[in-house]
């Protein structure tokens, strides 16, 4: 059997798919990550990452804490420059064929165009109107009716309009946990992002609520790139299209999710699916 | 067994004794704080209040310090200000009198509340400017290294310095070289300087209480630093630099060291206002009750006439500081109700 690390699988997708599918651009990668080595300070956590994220599809990073894979995540829309020590060591991250961390591109854009979920629900002590304005309005975007319609519009997307309409001057902090988390999806959605980062977006909720973000992000594949971190490695079988397994600062394994799940290539992803360690 | 119960009870002595020792500390305090209170509050609001309506002596809070004149006629002793004397003087043209004078008690103080609240005012701004600027630099975009350890380690001793120390800074740099005189100017940059390492400190202190998550997810949806500061975290860090500054103006507004020799005149005719050109508001000394309350209370020889103007200007103090902190304080608690996380 052929050891589908040597393999990109993207490559091998479009193969077997056949050439007129319905989804012609899952064969595009938006993300082409290169030999990449990051390190905090002397401490070097990602060693040499090559890894594409295929376009309008789920591909979900698992792995034991500690394995880099949210470091990896906050690579992608350049959330480590927050951190003093964070330095690319070498490598490069393409999206959409531009480097990301060549001088004078513009962080804010991308940004814009990478939107992210955080682990932690993070609404902003706003009312959720505000909250999901706020990106449109930093945005420079005045006209109260495109607010509104992007409001509602995001809102729908995120499966949580029907629950908020009547109520959306009060504070987001007055909704539950599994609500907060899908309006900062929606917030993130409001400004009409190509990639969706999520960063453990369920670690916080309980089985319902997760459940209602996850088939939320089944939804937002058809029209989003969506890149997942997650624990719960049930949750990246049931979401995922691609699974990327890291450990140790180290891409072990990426194939489809299917794939690993039923039949790993490689000894460690097996034991860790298995249980056997992690 | 004796030398257990002897060690217990001395324990028990020691514990009893301790007790007594911190209960009574406390007490010294409170009597301490109960007596200043009293006695400017008894002896003040003799000054402040009036037994007539409005019950409020308002000629001591809206006229300037005149002389008192002091003296007998026909068996009366009269005590009457520099203006009432004139027009005594004049109802009684053939009356030879010789009155004698007591500096500054009589009339009012003003002029001196006036100064105070322009001192306060200017001072605060310039402090509230600079200082959140240097706190949103320091805790938002410096990055962490030796020349920031530095910066951080000289503010820290800025606020070390005795007050009076800054008043021969200020008049040294502000009032000679700059040339700016003894005026408002050099008034509020020194009492600005002053101030401002607490400041800074305290509003660095709000800034970092905001929880990074704030502001994670603003830069995530395409927000600029600064974008992110001014609208998702300087809101939430507001309460905590408000309630540094209380503590900032009731300094300001008490300090009289920084303001002798850059900005405090011991007595002023006109009014701030009364200026004949624009330009010259910032240029111009004024009257302040600190230094007021210094200038009655040692300045002038003490004698039974003098009391009243002292007590009276303590009290309006006293009063003037307490309505500033209460004003902050709602300020802060509406701002604070505002947000919740």
């Amino acid at each position: 059997m052929v050891s589908l690390i040597e393999m990109p699988p993207t490559a091998s997708t479009p193969a077997l798919r056949g050439a007129p599918t319905p989804e012609p651009i899952a064969a595009e990668n938006m993300i082409e990550i290169q030999e990449l080595d990051f390190a905090y300070g002397t401490n070097q956590v990602l060693h040499d990452i090559t890894l594409s994220v295929p376009s309008r599809a789920v591909t979900a990073f698992i792995g034991p804490s500690g394995c880099g894979k949210t470091t990896l995540l906050r690579c992608l829309n350049r959330m480590n420059d927050l951190v003093d020590s964070a330095q690319i060591l070498c490598g490069s991250i393409r999206i959409q064929g531009i480097d990301i961390n060549a001088p004078g591109l513009d962080v804010v854009d991308l940004r814009r165009r990478v939107g992210m979920v955080f682990q932690k629900s993070n609404p902003f002590p706003k009312s959720i109107y505000d909250n999901i304005a706020y990106g449109l309005r930093i945005a420079g975007i005045t006209k109260r009716a495109l607010i509104d319609e992007a409001v509602e519009k995001s809102l729908r997307s995120a499966a949580l309009w029907d629950e908020v309409k009547d109520r959306l001057n009060v504070s987001g902090y007055g909704l539950s946990g599994g609500q907060q988390q899908r309006l900062c999806i929606a917030r993130a959605l409001a400004v009409e992002p190509e990639i969706v980062l999520m960063d453990e977006p369920c670690s916080a909720l309980d089985p319902i609520a997760t459940a209602k973000v996850e088939e939320l992000i089944r939804q937002l594949k058809t029209r989003y790139t969506i890149v997942i971190v997650t624990h719960n490695m049930q949750q990246a079988g049931r979401v995922s299209d691609h699974t990327a397994f890291f450990y140790l600062g180290r891409l072990i394994e990426f194939a489809d999710t299917r794939k690993i799940f039923s039949n790993p290539a490689q000894k460690q992803t097996e034991d860790y699916i298995t249980g056997r360690f992690g | 067994m004796t030398t257990i119960s002897s060690h217990a009870r001395r324990a028990r002595a020691i514990e009893r004794g301790l007790f007594w020792v911190f209960r009574l500390a406390t007490y010294f305090v409170l009597a301490c704080a109960t007596y200043i209170f009293l006695d400017i509050g008894i002896k003040g609001s003799r000054t402040v209040f009036t037994t007539t309506p409005p019950f409020l002596n308002v000629p001591f809070l809206t006229e300037p310090p005149q002389t008192l004149y002091v003296f007998d006629y026909e068996g009366r002793k009269l005590t009457l200000s520099d203006r009432q004397f004139r027009d005594w003087q004049a109802a009684n043209p053939q009356a030879v009198v010789e009155p004698a004078t007591v500096a500054y008690s009589a009339g009012g103080i003003w002029p001196c509340i006036v100064g105070t609240a322009l001192l306060v005012i200017g001072s605060m701004a310039l402090a509230l400017g600079i200082g959140i600027s240097s706190a949103i630099y320091l805790s938002e975009y410096s990055r962490n290294g030796r020349l920031i350890r530095l910066v951080r380690i000289a503010i820290l001793n800025l606020a070390g310095v005795p007050s009076i120390v800054f008043g021969l800074f200020g008049f040294g740099l502000f009032v000679i070289f700059f040339g700016w005189n003894v005026s408002l100017l050099a008034g509020w940059f020194t009492l600005g300087l002053m101030i401002l390492p607490a400041i800074i400190t305290a509003s660095e202190e709000s800034l970092r209480a905001v929880p990074q998550g704030l502001r994670e997810g603003s830069l995530a949806l395409g927000a600029t630093k600064w974008q992110t500061i001014r609208k998702n975290v300087l809101p939430y860090a507001l309460p905590g630099i408000l309630t540094s500054s209380i503590l900032g103006i009731a300094r300001v507004a008490g300090e009289t060291a920084p303001i002798m020799f850059t900005a405090a005149y011991a007595m002023r005719d006109e009014m701030p206002w009364q200026i004949s050109r624009l330009s010259d508001f910032v240029f111009q000394g004024v009257m302040a009750l600190p230094y007021h309350i210094y200038v009655v209370s040692s300045k002038i020889p003490q004698n039974e006439y003098t009391e009243r103007v002292q007590y009276g200007a303590a009290f309006i103090f006293l009063g003037l500081v307490m309505l500033i902190a209460l004003t902050s304080i709602l300020l802060r608690e509406r701002t604070r109700s505002r947000l919740s996380w």
